[in-house]
Parts: structure tokens; C-alpha cells; sequence
């Protein structure tokens, strides 16, 4: 199955880069854009067909790595690959 | 007293860790790579600034997961004493022996200047040769150097008397205008519970030769032989 993992900083965690990222789009002219966050997307096949194992797996791959559950939340969908 | 560097792919201070090491302790320290599952007998070991895996997800976040890192967390928890510099510093944190997380600084830019620091405890092996409230003067260099801990956390913290080095003025004034990265509470070094493990951004042993324009870095190590010597 594949994971498509979405992780994003917590409310409240400071984003100097999203504040950057802000900046620039009001510098285009963007006035609408408020509130901009950095996150990371990561996509991982995962070699099990079972998708409640599957999920179990990719589980723990955010909490053992890919997120730092101190500042990050993460969220995934599994599809068949 | 035996002391062992930890040497990831990417890791930049760790000759310059061992040249502090051999100056202090009169014998070179073990190099041990990451990727090695046998750590020698050591009494402190270090965790070196630089870029392991070119920080990528996050720094110190696959060095905390290499091989030699089980054997280093089982040495900590048993109570050798474990030293964090910069990288070493985000490592630990990833690792979870020192709480709270390393993020990108405020400025978002690299800095690479000389920083004044105070010492708020001087009862750990790590400081016995400064005095309480004593104005430093270490080395930063580092982008992801602004330490981030919840609310609650930060109030164990500061309960416990676990930071060790705050960002101040040449003064020693604690306030926002000496803090280089946006640390929370100009915190720019931890220790763990017992104090046995200690995490700063700050790199001592860029300053620990009168050749490098300063020594107060020396002080930690030559405290660190005296306290093991004790």
C-alpha cells in the first residue's frame, strides 16, 4: 500500500519560515494569504496488503521518526499502490 | 579519565572535539563510527557538532536512530556521563535523553559568532570549573539552534535547575537583545535529571586553546577530568 504522510507543525510552535513565506506572498501582492505554515509531505510504499497492518506500521513510523510529536502532528492516507 | 567521540557521516567538530579531549586528558579519545555497534569503556562520551546526514528531515533526527546510539542511550541511562555539542546537542534531543527540540532560528540564517553565555550551575561534572553566575564566552555556529519546549516542560526545567548555559550580555543580563537564535528562555544548554548528560549549542572546544582567540571552553573539560578524578 502506499502512505501519503502529511506533517505539520503544532498550533502555537513558532514558523519563522512560513512567517518568510507570508512575507514574500504579500510582497507579490497576495493580500489575502494570512496564517501560512510550513510543513513536510512524505510518501512510503509499504510492503503489506493488510491495511489495519498497514496502518500500524506507518503509525509507528511517524512517532519512531518521521514527526517530532514535541512541535509536529502528522496525518496519512493509505491507498492501494 | 577515557573519553570516546561518536563520528556520524556529516559530522564537522569532531577532531576539534578530540584535540580539546587530549589537551584535558593528556590521551587522544576513542573514535567511534556511527555505524559500529561496540562503544569502548569510556567515562564521557561525545557527541560532536556538524551536519550529520545533512540534517535531513530534521537535524539529529537519523543519527538518533544509528547503530551506536542504542549502546550510547544504554551508557546514559546507567549514568556515563554524555556531552552534546551543537549537533551532538539536537541528537540528544531527537534521541529523547534531553527533552525539548533544536528548531530553525528565528532569523532563519546561519550564525557562526562568538556568544556570552552564563553559567547557572557550577555543582555538575561539567562545571565545576567555572563560578556560579560566571560570564563565558563559547563559539556558536548553527541554524537550527533555537531550543523549543512546551510550557510545561520548561517549568520542570527551571524547577529542577536543569538549564545549564543561558544566551546573556557581556554583562550577563538575560534578555532578548543577547539571544542569538529565539531560544525559549535564552536556554542554550540542558541537562538530563541526573545531570550526567548535558546538550549546548555552544561549542566549548572551539574556544579552549589561547591560539583561538579564548579558553573558557577549556574549563568544562578540565573540570570533566577533575570531577571523574574526584
Amino acid at each position: 500500500m502506499k502512505a501519503r504522510i502529511t506533517i505539520t507543525l503544532k498550533p502555537g510552535v513558532l514558523d519563522p519560515q512560513g512567517k518568510a513565506i507570508e512575507g514574500a506572498l504579500h510582497a507579490l501582492g497576495f493580500c489575502s494569504a494570512g496564517n501560512v505554515r510550513q510543513g513536510k509531505y512524505i510518501e512510503v510504499d509499504v510492503a503489506e496488503k493488510d491495511p489495519a497492518r498497514a496502518r500500524a506500521e506507518v503509525e509507528r513510523m511517524c512517532k519512531e521518526l518521521l514527526a517530532n510529536t514535541i512541535i509536529e502532528n502528522y496525518a496519512y492516507e493509505l491507498e492501494a499502490a | 579519565m577515557k573519553s570516546a567521540v561518536i563520528v556520524f557521516p556529516g559530522s564537522n567538530c569532531d577532531r576539534d572535539a578530540a584535540v580539546a579531549l587530549e589537551a584535558a586528558t593528556g590521551r587522544p579519545p576513542a573514535m567511534v563510527w556511527h555505524g559500529d555497534a561496540e562503544l569502548p569503556a569510556s567515562d564521557l562520551i561525545v557527541l560532536p557538532g556538524g551536519f550529520s546526514y545533512g540534517d535531513y528531515l530534521r537535524s539529529g533526527a537519523m543519527a538518533a536512530h544509528s547503530p551506536i546510539m542504542r549502546e550510547v542511550i544504554k551508557r546514559a541511562n546507567a549514568g556515563t556521563l554524555v556531552l552534546g555539542i551543537c549537533n551532538g546537542f539536537q541528537v540528544l534531543a531527537e534521541a529523547r535523553l534531553l527533552p525539548g527540540v533544536l528548531m530553525r532560528n528565528a532569523s532563519l540564517r546561519f550564525i557562526c559568532k562568538d556568544v556570552h553565555l552564563r553559567v547557572e550551575r557550577t555543582d555538575t561534572s561539567f562545571t565545576g570549573r567555572y563560578k556560579k553566575g560566571e560570564v563565558v564566552k563559547f563559539a556558536i555556529a548553527h541554524k537550527d539552534g533555537s531550543y523549543f519546549a512546551d510550557n510545561e516542560t520548561l517549568k520542570r526545567l527551571e524547577g529542577e535547575g536543569r538549564v545549564a548555559f543561558r544566551y546573556c550580555d557581556p554583562q550577563g543580563q538575560i534578555g532578548a537583545e543577547a539571544n542569538p537564535n529565539g531560544s525559549r528562555h535564552n536556554i542554550a544548554g540542558i541537562y538530563n535529571e541526573a545531570r550526567t548528560v548535558l546538550g549546548l549549542m555552544p561549542h566549548p572546544e572551539r574556544l579552549a586553546d589561547p591560539a583561538l582567540s579564548g579558553t573558557d571552553g577549556a574549563k568544562m573539560f578540565t573540570g570533566l577530568v577533575e570531577s571523574l578524578a574526584a
